[in-house]
Formats: C-alpha cells, structure tokens, sequence
C-alpha cells in the first residue's frame, strides 16, 4: 500500500514534502500569536479544501454548498458537548455520520433523478440555504440566537475535550491535514481514483466500461462530506460560537473552495498551496491596509475576487501544476 | 384567520412576484441564449438599487424615473461584460464559467460595501405608504405600480423576441448553435447583446426594488438564488415561465410570512426548488430536456 502511494513520485518532491512537514512541526515554537492565527485558518482552509477536492476534483461533481457539511458537522458536535457533556472525540462520529447521510441525501435525489452540471451545483446551495434557515428556528441549538461553547482559562490544555490553547488545534489540524493527504494520495493511485477520474472525464464512457456511476459519485460525495464535517468540529471548538447566518452562509462555501481552485483542481498539493497564497496574501494586504490607515470593510474581499478574476483567466488549472513543471516535481507515470 | 387577510397578503405577494420575475427574467433570458449561468445576478441587482438610491439621494428622482438611465447603464455592464470577459470563456467547463461570475459578484459586492458601508438603505418616496381600495382589497400603491411597469417591460420583451429581426435572431442562437453561426450570425456579438438586455432587466427591477424592500452590499447572493429558483421553477429559458415563476415564488413568501414567521419565508421558495428539480427538472412552463 504504502509502495503505491510512493510509486512515481519524485525523490525531490518527498524531500520537499518532508522539508515542508518539518518546517510545519516545528513553526509554533519559533513564530508569534499572531501568525500562529493565520497558520491555524491555513491548515483549516487546505484541509477542507482538499475535502471539496474528492468531489470536484476527482470526481467532477461541483458542489457550492459545502458549508452545509461544516455546519452539521461544527452543529452536532457543538450540540451534543453543550447538552450532554459528551466530549468531541465521541461527538466527532456524529458529526461526521449526520454530514455523510446529508450528503447521500442530496447525492440520492441528485445523482438517481439525473441531475448534473449547473443544476446539480445549484441543488447544493438550495440546501445549504434549507439548511441555514431551518437552523435559524431550530431552538434545541438557540436557532439564530447561536450556540456558544463554554470557554475555560487557556492555561491548560485538555485535548480529550478539545479545550485550550490555539497551539493545541494547531497540531490537530496538522495532524489531520496530513492525514487528508495522503488518504486522497492512498484513494488516487487505487481503483476508486481511476473510476472518478473517468466518471469526471467521460460519465457515460465510464458507465459502458462497466463501472457503477451511481455508487462512485456517491463515494465521493459521502467521503468528501464526512471529510468536511471533522473540519467542521474543529472548526466549532476552536471558535467557540456557533451563528447559522454565518457558517451555512453562501460566501463560506464560496470561501471553503477558493483554495483548491487557485492551487490548482484535482491535484493533491492544489488545496494545500491555494490555502496558504490566499490566506497569507489576504492578511497581509489586511495588515498593511491597517498599518496605513485605511481599515476599510471589504477591501480584503475586492482583492480575493481580483486574484480569484486572474487565476481563472491566466492559470485556468491553478497556480500548482505550472509551479510544479517549473519545479521538477512532475510524478512520473 | 379572516380571509380577507389571507387574500390581501397573497395580493401583495403576486405584486411583488412580477417584480421578482422582472429580475429572474433577466437570468433566463441570459442562460437560455448564452448558456452561461451568470453567478452575479443579485449584485448586477444591487449596482441598480444602489444608482437609484444614489439618484434619489442627490437630485431627488424618483427611482420609477431613474430606472430608464440606470437600465442602460446595466446594459452597458452587461454587454462589456460578456464581450471582455465571459466569451473567452464559452468553450470552457462549467466551473470556470461559475467561477468567474462568482469572481466577478465578490468584486460587485464588495466595492458597494467600501462605496457605501453595510447599512441597509432604500428609497422613500412621498407616496410610499399610500394604498389603493379595491373592492374589498387593499393594496400598496408602490407594489400595484412596480408590478406594472414589471409587466410592461417583460411584455415589450416578448415583443422584441417575436417580432424584431435582432430578436429573431438572438433566438436563433438560442436554438442552435452552429445553425446561427453557418447561416452568418455574429454570434458573440449576439451574445453580448443579450447579456444586455438580461442586465438590463435586472436594472429595471433593482432600481424598483428599492421601493418595496431594504438594500444591504451583501443582499446580492439571496437574489442571485432568488433568481435561479425563478427560472428553474418556471422554466429555464421560458419567459412567461419566469414571471410565473416570480409570482409563485412571491406568492409562497407572502403566504409563509403569514402563517409562519417572516424569516422562514426563504426556506419555502427553497423547498420548492428542490420539489421542482426533482420531479419536474424542465421546469413548469419548460421544454422537456
């Protein structure tokens, strides 16, 4: 299994990876608060992208309604913590199980009455939105009231509860952007990889080679979803406050898929260099802007949107495959 | 509950509906020529409300005035738009396209909210509160008058469509493709056309949206969804389908507002999307796919 995941890849780019992974270890000792912050939204922005990666990338379904996925998932881990005293590691199988079911849901009535394309995109944001509304007049989560998580002092920390320090969450979120990694690594090089690629490439050539569309697609959409929702619980236990208008909001899906896109769709490495160019540019330009004096609202966004305008004119497959042919890092076949 | 209520509600939510459909009609006529889903509907929406804010504000037009300048300029944008940036762009996969226009609504979006902050605005004109007695109904005089000039506009539409060269023409490409281009047709210039005449629509209607609801910068992703659930409800591409559309859409928001709270209204029109998508995909009024 693990000569598969190795198989093709370049000596330079394990080295690079490894280097990558080192630096990553031992950041949190050397850098301040401040940039352990942004880190932590990096790690958050590369892990749920490369969740949205299974099932755009591999598998061609575009969804623009993941923040459903992190909304149930930061919801019921949330909920069952705050109501029952029952701690996330526990909660984490909830989440990810009642993320999974929503998306068979919405895949089932999708993929079986032959939904595709931009209607299958649009099917998704009606039922983030569905969703965003019911939470709102949902009173056992205090409905658009939010739910909050109770905060201790931050001078221990108690990772079986999830409660603590930033740095605490920063490793969590290491730990399982790694792991992401190289289980979208482990499903590519394997049988499921090679049916998505030729779902997304060709649906009906890959329905007369004899491969279940249906059942495919629905993997995808199921192991993307259950992907989300852990990022969702993290994302509930590090913010501690939960609002339906923001988390289902159209502009997190929006937000959750910009990373992927920009690095680069459908490749391993896209989500993870999109997260870190656009949340770092991001805060810088936010840093600078505050440092000059003009704190103005929406300026930062302008700027996403005019990034986000180039790439998709200039790079239309992201800013990793032409960063890696100029690298060396192409993985032989 | 006395059913005059119940009947003066859904009255007001058909008013409203037509100008929802104005708007959708914008959508429709967009994706059906140039099939390309323009994700930033609801922001070209939000520039026009915000001119027609702008021009009441500084020389006092009232925005059933302004909503002729206003609708050119969005045809310009339209037109510029789809000539610059989306053509380039037809042969490319879906999710470009998407992207795109989402790129394109971020930058709308937030360039309304560094101009004109986040707070919600609309335009009140000293006929605002005023209500017409009809029969037994009583109804804002605003919704009776936006809702005529909604059908009005969809009406000299259908017009252009059926009896102008241009119109036919436009049509054409709609219908086939290839067929346009072999026969001659300057289709990309066609198609630049109609993204100005579908912005233009949505001109229209946001410019007499400000008489009937409250404007926000970020307001533009609700109507972008209220818009596609119009026109998938209605029908893509069928233009009578969209008004319908607009006014069942209207309708259920009145009616759930009622009966239910106000807030859960959009859960309705959702609800009805997702009824449609799966057992109607063509829509009501729509051809079979």
């Amino acid at each position: 299994m693990i000569s598969r995941m190795l198989d093709g890849v370049p000596r330079r780019a394990r080295a690079l990876l490894g280097l990558l992974l080192a630096v990553l270890l031992i950041a949190p000792l050397v850098v301040n608060p401040y940039i352990l912050s942004i880190l932590i939204l990096v790690l958050y922005f590369a892990y749920t992208g490369q969740a949205w990666n299974v099932m755009m990338g591999f598998a061609g379904q575009l969804s623009l309604g993941h923040s459903l996925y992190v909304g149930v998932g930061a919801y019921a881990a949330a909920a069952i913590y705050t109501h029952y005293g029952i701690g996330p590691w526990a909660g984490i199988w909830a989440s990810i199980a009642i993320s999974v079911l929503c998306g068979l849901f919405i895949g089932f009535l999708a993929f079986r009455f032959g939904i595709s394309g931009v209607y299958f995109a649009l099917l998704t944001i009606a039922f983030a939105e569905f969703t965003r509304v019911g939470f709102d007049h949902f009173p056992w989560v205090n409905g658009s009231g939010g739910l909050f998580l109770p905060v201790e002092e931050y001078a221990s920390n108690d990772p079986l509860n999830l409660r603590g320090a930033p740095v605490m969450f920063y490793y969590f979120l290491l730990a399982i952007t790694v792991l992401a990694f190289l289980f979208c690594r482990w499903l590519l090089t394997g049988r499921i990889g090679y049916y998505w690629l030729a779902i997304r490439e060709e649906p009906e050539a890959a329905q007369t080679l004899g491969i279940n569309v249906f059942r495919y697609k629905m993997l995808a959409v199921a192991i993307s979803a259950g992907m989300t929702a852990l990022g969702g619980v993290f994302y509930a236990f590090y913010y501690n406050n939960l609002f339906p208008e923001q988390i289902f909001s159209m502009s997190r899906s929006i937000e959750l898929i910009l990373g992927p896109i920009i690095g680069g769709i459908g490749s391993l490495f896209g989500p993870i260099l999109g997260a870190f160019v656009l949340t770092v540019l991001a805060e810088g330009l936010s840093e600078i802007m505050v440092t000059l004096g003009y704190d103005i609202p929406g300026f930062k966004q302008v700027f996403y949107g005019i990034c986000l305008l180039l790439v998709i004119v200039y790079l239309p497959h992201g800013i990793w495959p032409p960063l890696r042919k100029r690298l060396g890092l192409e993985s032989k076949p | 509950m006395p059913i005059e209520l119940i009947a003066n509600v859904a009255v007001q939510g058909i008013l409203t509906g037509l100008v929802y459909g104005l708007m959708a009609l914008g959508l429709s006529v967009i994706f059906g020529v140039v099939r390309v889903v323009n994700f930033a509907h609801g922001e070209m929406m939000t520039i026009a409300s915000y001119a027609a804010i702008v021009a009441f504000g500084a020389w006092n037009i009232d925005p059933l005035l302004a909503m002729v300048p206003i609708a050119v300029i969005l045809f310009a944008i339209g037109y510029v738009l789809q000539k610059a940036l989306i053509n380039p762009f037809i042969n490319r996969p879906e999710h470009s396209q998407f992207i795109l226009l989402a790129a394109v609504a971020i930058i709308i979006a937030n360039t309304l909210l560094m101009i004109f902050g986040p707070d919600s605005r609309n335009v009140l004109v000293d006929y605002a509160l005023d209500s017409l007695q009809i029969g037994p109904l009583l109804v804002d005089k605003v919704r009776v008058i936006t809702a005529g000039f909604a059908c009005l506009i969809a009406a000299g539409l259908f017009a252009f469509f059926k009896f102008t060269r241009t119109g036919r023409a436009i049509r054409a490409c709609a219908d086939n493709h290839l067929g346009a281009l072999v026969v001659g047709l300057d289709v990309k210039k066609l198609y630049a056309l109609t993204f100005g005449i579908g912005s233009a629509c949505v001109g229209a209607a946001g410019a007499m949206m400000t008489l009937l609801i409250d404007v926000t910068p970020n307001v533009g992703p609700v109507f972008t969804l209220q818009a596609f659930v119009i026109v998938i409800v209605g029908g893509l591409g069928s233009m009578p389908g969209a008004l319908l559309g607009g006014v069942l859409i209207g309708l259920s928001e009145a009616l759930a507002g009622l009966f239910f709270v106000p807030s859960a209204k959009s859960m309705f029109a959702v609800a009805i999307l997702i009824l449609v998508l799966l057992f109607r995909p063509q829509g009501l009024l729509g051809r079979k796919i």
